[in-house]
């Protein structure tokens, strides 16, 4: 909503001394965000004056058409001699008033004015149009050529209002009062401490029976309709220069004096208000809901069809409106050929929630519209409908005829009751009764009681329903600003759950180890699946689907982080960084296997348990998964030595790191999915419950698959559920007890066939070892031709050591043998040299 | 030095001499000296205290001496050969030091070369920016709540007393799921919007006093550009007690900008309208670059607040009772506040993060940086 400030002093006698910029600091704290105020005029100097065009000579020989004009513009030149005026606009001929700004001046924008020579000629001034006096589109197209009774001469500047401040004001969904200079004016009033001079208290005469005959069929879409009729317009009417000035500071094109009209009471009051030509509507003027695909051009041009739950208006042919958002094409006043005559106005009050679904539907969002679906001060459409009329008879010398129509459902006022403190207790502040009683007056309400206050609500405030909206009215006009800062005294928190804490670690650890974070956006196309190598029958191919996508090209949720990552990956190395390693956790989405719709469970009450596990059932599964993709160089080369790229190892390495932050036991084997590479590809499982669960994959990623995706060769990738890791973490971690004996350790390289997977084969040293074994590791991987084909040498190093005593040579070797023998039975290892 | 024994065995023996033994002591000691290097040392060593040195040679003669001269031989040769070990051990000593000041030396290294063998990782500012909001309150004692991103329309809305007409459930902001059905058809799911549907899931879960942070990611329909992003991170807070009051909340928000910006930080309210707050306020905070200072003042204009004075942080107010009844509180009992507000933004303006891409694009060069916390 855009208010001039000079229109405001209308109804608020501010101090002359109060800026916009002081009325907007009043305002906001009020609670109306004024977010700009915008100088008109500003920096213009005069003079400015009205000039009659006395003659007209065409220059000819220049590449567009200019004219060398005299113009009288009075006493204004100090000389009363006709001013010489170069002009290149051809919208104004010899005898019409123009705008005519003297050397000396300064327009808008610092453009100062001076006598000076152009096209052989010297300009000595300037005839100016409505975009260099900065007063915004009238519609001239040109020069501004003023009607013929203003005096040579005239101060423009006054004239046409050019210096001014507009104060823009954001307007909250529940204010719809403040989409008004009656509703801002009132804020502005209650902010000073001023009167206000209430636009809308007019005399306005009863209804009878001899208006414009109106039949609403339909009172709770339209529960008041008021309609008057004008007669005897003068079609050659224009709006006044004041008229249209404050249409175009409040940001609204002037189109023609009746359309003008009923913008202005608009704006003034609030109320939206439309004009029929009288001689365009065919009989009863009638409220109900459009039949299902009935059709109704609009003003703008459109042929709408209509849904059963739009409310329109009616003549006896049909649709003529469609209510409290467009009037429709059949019964527009005639402006060009300026044959309209008599009006038909009509001022209502539609249910704002219908307003607000048409207005929708048709995406047709207007002025009225925006209103209704607010709210409009229901009380107010006698008066606007006064005012239209009384500027009607005023403007276009009409005749306003004695019939007034209006159709009101029956409606009481709406009362609330609240306990006089109940402001302090929600401010935490005494305010006192009287305070509160004073500022809900302030608003409009009216108020009895003592303890307990029944409050009488305004009918422009449709928004006040809740004893805890007239407590923000109460605090807001007590100033927001003067709450006391305090601080209120939780329970002992218990802090960070486990699994937020496991979180907080893994992201620390993957950090830590040399990763970086990525955040992508969880968005996909199913195409990605194809690329990926999945399977047909692959589940994370059973997608979540989004029914307005960003892109159609990604209309789904994710259930693998990699593409994500992978994108993000080859990002990065386009940019030129090649090195990476990276890593995301975040929320995947699977599809329950039965999909249900969530209903809308009440708000008046809370919802059972059993109807909350509805709305749960109804959402897919959301598990938190971890990923990390790497490519380039895992170490960079240096003056230190060699680099190392990344492989597999890197990938499994980073299951294995986070495993180790849960807690848990990682069985990690040879696999085979989808985008790995069939070789190089463990498969992650945990045990949870007693069960074997696989969690993710890692490894080196298929070629095919790099190739089709675009990235760089060897890319490695891992991905795993976490929260099925979290839910195999072994809890607390044991400390284990630390013997002081001496180790005794014992190395021992085993042949085994190349397919025997380490650990297999460690997995039996261990069993075989015994209690005695404190730690195993492998320390040596070669094959040789001396091997034989097909075989391979695994070297490990075993620690034994005892609680009680020092081992000695023959326990720890008799242990080794124990080991080594198991791994012989369940792998074939051969101890080598043996 | 003894003189001249009357009682003296005639048979002189000339390496027992004292002038003699004082000559092979002070020339072992110039040896010494001399050796310029451990090695020389060693092999003066050799020369002058091993089995064939003089000294060893005139000590072996005292053995031939008469045993009442014995004595007086054997001390004098004994103090010069204690003589030239001191000796000896000192400039080993000192010649080792030499060796060691210059191995040390030599084996000096540039020590700005640079170690960047496994380049560093980081967490993204936005997951550690939340944390650190988060961690204010925890300490205060509120506990971190999450929920799911795929919403219900009745937490997201409903709950929240965003009534089936509100404009913000809308196609315009809102991402839907498909339902059942396929197509475009009713699901009653969507994208949550907010963080605030957790809000109604930690009243519904615990009982009151609930005093409850919830980081989180949402969704808007918004094309990515500088300072818009469909997916961007909030943070919500809600406290719901016996007796809490707006100045309850002013404080809260006060000690949040001072935990997070420093002592002389403050907030300001300013009234607005949110469906799920009642009385709502739209929440600034004093801009913690200028402090104010550049308002009005052109010399010192501010980039941070544009020289408002100012930043606009997010939305709060007290929870609007509807929101308790439908999350089973009683709203005669108790009362709530509640606010929330972008990561994102506020990440922008600590950190002059300038633009909203940076943000989601993943590019390593804008994560670095950042490391483990913020």
């Amino acid at each position: 909503m855009r208010v001039p400030l000079s229109w405001l002093r209308e109804y608020v006698d501010l101090p002359a001394t109060e800026t916009g910029r002081d009325v907007q600091a009043k305002l906001i704290s009020a609670g109306l965000e004024v977010e700009t105020v915008e100088p008109l005029g500003d920096g213009l100097k005069g003079p400015l004056v009205v000039g009659q065009v006395l003659t007209i000579e065409e220059l000819e020989g220049f590449k567009k058409p200019i004219r060398f004009c005299t113009v009288d513009v009075g006493r204004a030149n100090g000389t009363g001699e006709p001013q010489e005026i170069v002009c290149g606009a051809r919208n104004f001929a010899v005898g019409d008033k123009v705008v005519v700004v003297l050397p000396g001046a300064v327009l808008p924008g610092g453009f100062a004015i001076s006598a000076r020579k152009t096209y052989g000629k010297t300009s000595h001034g300037m005839i100016c149009s409505a975009d260099e006096l900065g007063m915004g589109d009238d519609g001239s197209k040109g020069i501004i050529v003023l009607p013929p009774e203003h005096e040579v001469g005239t101060d423009a500047i006054e004239l046409l209002q050019l210096v001014d401040e507009v104060l823009d004001i954001a307007v909250t969904p529940d204010r719809g009062y403040a989409l008004s200079l009656r509703g801002v004016a009132r804020e502005t009033a209650t902010a000073y401490g001023l009167p206000l001079l209430d636009p809308a208290l007019l005399d306005v005469p009863g209804p009878n029976e001899f208006g414009y005959p109106v039949e609403v069929s339909d009172p709770l879409g339209c529960d008041r309709f008021t309609a008057r009729t004008v007669t005897g317009l003068d079609p050659e009417a224009r709006s006044p220069i004041w008229l249209k000035r404050r249409l175009q500071k409040a940001g609204m094109r002037p189109i023609s004096l009746a359309v003008d009209i009923t913008n202005y009471v608009m704006l003034e009051l609030g109320q939206p208000l439309h004009a029929y030509d009288r001689g365009r509507v065919q009989g009863t003027i009638g409220v109900r809901r459009a039949e299902q695909g009935e059709k109704l051009a609009t003003l703008d041009g459109v042929v709408r069809t209509l849904d059963a739950e739009d409310l329109v208006i009616t003549d006896d042919r049909g649709p003529i409106g469609l209510a409290g958002v467009m009037g429709g094409a059949n019964t527009e006043i005639d402006d060009t050929e300026g044959t309209t005559t008599d009006v038909v106005i009509e001022a209502a009050h539609f249910d704002p929630i219908t307003i607000a679904r048409t207005a929708r539907r048709h995406k047709l969002s207007s002025e009225a519209s925006k209103r209704f679906e607010r709210g409009v001060d229901p009380l107010a459409a006698a008066a606007a409908a006064q005012r239209t009329v009384d500027l009607l008879v005023l403007l276009a010398g009409g005749t306003a005829e004695a019939g007034v129509t209006e159709v009101i459902a029956p409606s009481a006022p709406r009362t609330i009751t609240i306990p006089a403190d109940h402001p302090d207790k929600v401010a935490g502040v005494a305010y006192g009764r009287e305070t509160v009683v004073r500022r809900l007056q302030e608003i409009g309400c009216d108020v009895y009681g003592q303890d307990e206050l029944i409050v009488t609500v305004p009918s422009w405030r449709p928004d006040l329903t809740d004893p805890n909206d007239l407590a923000e009215e109460v605090i807001r006009l007590e100033g927001y600003e003067n709450l006391p800062s305090t601080l209120p005294k939780p329970p002992a928190g218990l802090g960070l759950t486990d699994r937020q804490r496991l979180h907080r670690r893994v992201g620390r650890a993957l950090a830590g180890a040399g990763y970086v974070e990525a955040l992508n956006y969880p968005f996909l196309g199913e195409h990605v699946f194809d690329q990926l190598s999945l399977a047909t029958d692959d589940p994370k191919r059973r997608v979540v689907k989004l029914v307005n996508p960003l892109s159609d090209e990604e209309p789904a949720l994710r259930t693998t982080l990699l593409p994500g990552l992978l994108a993000a990956l080859r990002r990065n190395d386009g940019r030129g960084s090649h090195d990476l390693a990276l890593f995301e956790t975040g929320l995947v989405f699977h599809p329950r296997e039965e999909l249900s719709v969530a209903g809308r469970l009440p708000v008046d009450r809370r919802p059972t348990d059993d109807e909350i596990t509805t709305l749960l059932d109804a959402l897919p599964e959301q598990p938190r998964y971890a990923a990390v993709v790497l490519a380039g160089a895992r170490e960079q080369a240096g003056w230190w030595g060699k680099g190392r790229p990344s492989d597999w190892a890197d990938a499994v390495e980073a299951a294995r790191l986070l495993a180790g932050e849960a807690g848990a036991r990682l069985i990690v084997r040879g696999g085979r999915y989808g985008p790995w590479h069939p070789g190089r590809c463990a498969e992650l499982a945990v045990v949870v419950d007693g069960t074997e669960r696989v969690i993710g994959y890692a490894g080196e990623l298929h070629p095919g698959v790099l190739k089709t995706l675009g990235l760089p060769a060897r890319t490695c990738a891992m991905e795993l559920d976490l929260d099925l890791l979290e839910e195999a973490g072994e809890g607390l971690p044991k400390a284990p007890h630390i013997s002081t004996f001496p180790v005794a350790t014992q190395d021992v390289a085993l042949v085994v066939d190349k397919t025997v997977p380490h650990a297999d084969v460690e997995a039996a040293l261990h069993e075989g070892a015994g209690q005695l074994l404190e730690s195993i590791r492998l320390f040596d991987v070669y094959e040789s031709e001396q091997l034989g084909a097909g075989k391979k040498s695994l070297a490990y190093a075993l620690r034994f050591r005892a609680a009680d005593r020092t081992l000695t040579v023959d326990e720890a070797s008799a242990a080794r043998d124990a080991a080594v023998s198991l791994a012989a039975e369940r792998t074939g290892a051969v101890l080598r040299g043996a | 030095m003894s003189a001249p024994n009357k009682s003296y065995d005639p048979v002189e023996v000339e390496a027992l001499k004292p002038e003699e033994i004082e000559r092979m002591r002070d020339e072992a000691l110039a040896a010494f000296a001399a050796a310029d290097s451990l090695e020389a040392l060693q092999e003066a060593k050799v020369a002058h205290t091993g089995g064939t040195s003089p000294l060893a040679l005139a000590n072996r003669e005292i053995g031939a001496l008469p045993p009442h001269a014995k004595a007086d031989a054997g001390k004098r040769v004994g103090q010069a050969r204690g003589a030239v070990n001191k000796g000896l051990a000192a400039r080993q000593a000192e010649l080792e030091a030499e060796r060691d000041a210059r191995v040390l030396v030599e084996e000096a290294v540039d020590v700005t070369l640079p170690y960047d063998r496994v380049p560093s990782g980081a967490r993204h500012p936005l997951t550690t920016m939340m944390e650190r909001v988060a961690d204010v309150f925890v300490s205060m004692g509120y506990e971190i709540a999450e929920g799911p991103e795929v919403e219900a329309e009745w937490f997201n809305f409903d709950a929240l007393n965003f009534g089936p007409d509100h404009p913000a459930r809308q196609m315009q902001d809102t991402f839907f799921v498909e339902g059942p059905k396929g197509d475009h058809g009713e699901s009653g799911v969507v994208l949550r919007t907010h963080t605030s549907p957790v809000q109604a899931r930690a009243m519904l879960d615990r009982e009151p006093p609930v005093y409850v942070v919830c980081p989180g990611r949402v969704f808007r329909t918004d094309e990515l550009d500088a300072t818009h992003t469909p997916v961007f991170h909030q943070i919500e807070l809600l406290a719901v007690d016996e007796g809490l009051t707006m100045a309850d909340l002013k404080g809260t928000l006060d000690h949040m900008v001072q935990s997070l910006f420093g002592p002389d930080m403050k907030t300001r309210l300013r009234p607005n309208y949110f469906p799920f707050t009642e009385p709502s306020a739209e929440m600034d905070m004093l801009c913690y670059v200028c402090k104010g200072e550049s308002v009005g003042n052109p010399d010192r204009a501010c980039r941070t607040c544009s020289s408002e004075g100012w930043i606009e942080l997010g939305g709060c107010g007290m929870v609007n009772p509807r929101v308790l009844t439908a999350c089973g509180v009683d709203p005669e009992k108790y009362s709530g506040f509640a606010f929330g507000f972008g990561i994102e933004r506020m990440l922008m303006f600590r950190h002059n993060v300038e633009d909203m891409r940076d943000m989601v694009e993943g590019d390593v060069r804008f994560t670095r940086p950042f490391g483990m916390e913020i």
